[in-house]
């Protein structure tokens, strides 16, 4: 009796001959596999919501497992003239919405030149339909997406996932930092009326004082990161002010706090 | 038993460059009854004329809301019409599915002129027999299309088709400007006016025979029908045109600004089945 379960109910090789793979065609290699994990990942993006606009953050790493593969990774993407999108997760997945989907949603769209560009919650609605219908294929892009952008006159930021979950709030972060950023923002904005007293500069330096934190805290991080910041006209749809800043490099770094952390590394004590 | 050898299909030129089938096609917009349309800066207006096949039957149906911002008004074969009216919302579903947008009125004016020009592009299909009036509200304001089935869109301020669509087409010539801020009530009343004056003689608006469509910003579409229609039909007063004829005894007076009567008119009345 063959004792590995795992052969058990299927048909004998020395009854039936072995398995014949030409049915999978030129593929001898065996049926469609779905992405099962991800691969080369990208580690945490942060946004928060200021009275005009969006700060949206994202570092350049791209790890293979726990090595750091890749430092110079563009993990932020405008999209058309009123938003960027930031992905976490696979990186392959990642580049096929940007490279791909996004890119020629935009061509198309551009062609129509017709005045009724698509903004930042058109391209949201757009990325959470194409996300819940790849889990529904049970082929999923294996991202957490952040939307951070300007619409119907104030400032937009949503998040949409693998599953097809969406939601949005006025701060929002991916990956790790949805438990080490989440909470340092919300002490700024805690809820949605909160935002509008928070300025341009307190926001850029909540979304830098995160990126430090993520840095200290997240193995998978890197210490070099893109940040962009959308501005716009408050109670209208016009092209918002997109600045983008990459190879930003972690300021003021401190790490005398790891003296006092004990329970692993090389410690006698 | 043909008018000439060049109108079999769709796809041959005649010698003088014409496409019949699709000439005919635009001639049986002219067989359906009329249909008017507007636009002010906040308002879109669909008014038509509705006609019953006989005494007892019902009025066929000349408005359709295709969106809560859109809407059609038709004049011609009206099985061609909910094709594309059908084709019209589920382009328009599928926008507020994809992209959480209700769809642009260009976009989808472009969308049907793109199937009706393929439909006179290929041997053994024909055009659709209908022209088509789109209003509706997207991010840049009221709009108003016309429809045609040789594949062409126009957008206008003010035009009318359909029998005897002339004379409203020259209301609308000689009042447009008013039109731009016009309210909603007195665009209405232009559209009334105008439909009122491609009545043939002896004929009148009634409740049975107008179909009315607003749609303003931030103002979905609405239809008006039947009993609805009276008290926009109050608000007009006379309800037979004023180019003469009719139940008002200034039958002398000449058409409106004594402009001559063009083309339009003269198949007006036409005996058609067509809706």
């Amino acid at each position: 009796m063959n004792h590995f379960p795992e052969a058990w109910g299927r048909p004998r090789d020395d009854v039936y001959g072995s398995y014949d793979r030409s049915v999978f065609g030129h593929d001898a290699a065996g049926p469609t596999q779905h992405t099962q994990q991800p691969i080369v990942t990208g580690t945490s993006v942060v946004a928060l919501k200021f009275k005009d606009g969006v700060v949206i953050a994202a570092d350049n790493l791209a790890s293979y497992g726990s090595l750091a593969r890749f430092n110079d990774v563009e993990r932020l993407r405008q999209v058309g003239t009123h938003t960027i999108v930031g992905a976490s997760g696979d990186v392959s997945d990642m580049q096929f919405l940007y490279e791909k989907q996004l890119e020629n949603l935009i061509i198309a769209e551009d062609y129509q030149e017709d005045g009724h560009g698509l903004r930042a919650k058109h391209i949201y609605s757009y990325l959470s339909r194409v996300m819940y219908h790849r889990r529904s294929k049970m082929d999923p892009l294996w991202n957490v997406l952040l939307v951070a952008g300007w619409d119907d006159g104030k400032p937009f930021l949503a998040s949409a996932d693998l599953l097809g979950t969406t939601f949005s709030s006025p701060a929002l972060a991916s990956g790790f930092g949805a438990h080490l950023a989440v909470p340092l923002l919300r002490r700024i904005a805690p809820d949605e009326a909160s935002v509008a007293n928070i300025t341009r500069e307190q926001a850029i330096k909540t979304i830098e004082e995160c990126m430090k934190v993520l840095f200290y805290r997240d193995a998978r991080s890197m210490n070099k990161y893109t940040m962009a910041i959308v501005t716009g006209k408050e109670g209208t749809n016009d092209e918002p002010d997109i600045e983008i800043q990459k190879d930003v490099s972690l300021k003021q770094q401190s790490w005398k706090f790891a003296e006092k952390i004990r329970g692993y590394g090389a410690q006698t004590v | 038993m043909f008018r000439n050898n060049y109108d079999n299909d769709s796809v041959t030129f005649s010698p003088q460059g014409r496409i019949f089938q699709v000439e005919y096609a635009l001639e049986a917009i002219k067989q359906g009854s009329a249909a008017v349309g507007l636009v002010s800066k906040t308002h879109a207006v669909l008014v038509a004329l509705k006609r019953n096949a006989e005494e007892l039957g019902s009025y066929q149906k000349k408005i359709i809301g295709i969106d809560s911002h859109l809407g059609i008004a038709l004049a011609g074969l009206a099985p061609d019409a909910r094709v594309l009216s059908n084709f019209m919302r589920s382009q328009s579903m599928s926008s507020r599915l994809l992209y959480n947008r209700p769809i642009p009125v260009s976009r989808v004016v472009n969308a049907i002129a793109d199937k009706a020009q393929v439909n006179t592009q290929h041997y053994g299909r024909r055009p659709y027999g209908v022209g088509l009036l789109v209003a509706g509200v997207d991010e840049t304001g009221p709009h108003l299309w016309e429809f045609q089935p040789s594949g062409m869109v126009l957008e206008y301020r003010g035009t009318a088709i359909g029998a005897r669509s002339q004379s409203a087409r020259t209301y609308l010539e000689r009042n447009f400007e008013s039109f731009e801020n016009a309210s909603k009530e007195e665009l209405v009343l232009h559209g009334l006016k105008a439909l009122r004056d491609s009545l043939a003689q002896d004929k009148e608006l009634t409740t049975l025979n107008v179909s009315l469509a607003v749609v303003g910003i931030g103002k979905n579409f609405k239809l008006y029908d039947g009993d609805e229609v009276a008290e926009w039909l109050e608000k007009l007063g006379d309800t037979t045109s004023s180019r003469g004829g009719g139940a008002r005894p200034s039958a002398a007076d000449a058409p409106a600004g004594g402009a001559p009567v063009t083309t339009g008119d003269t198949e007006a009345g036409a005996m058609d089945t067509s809706e």
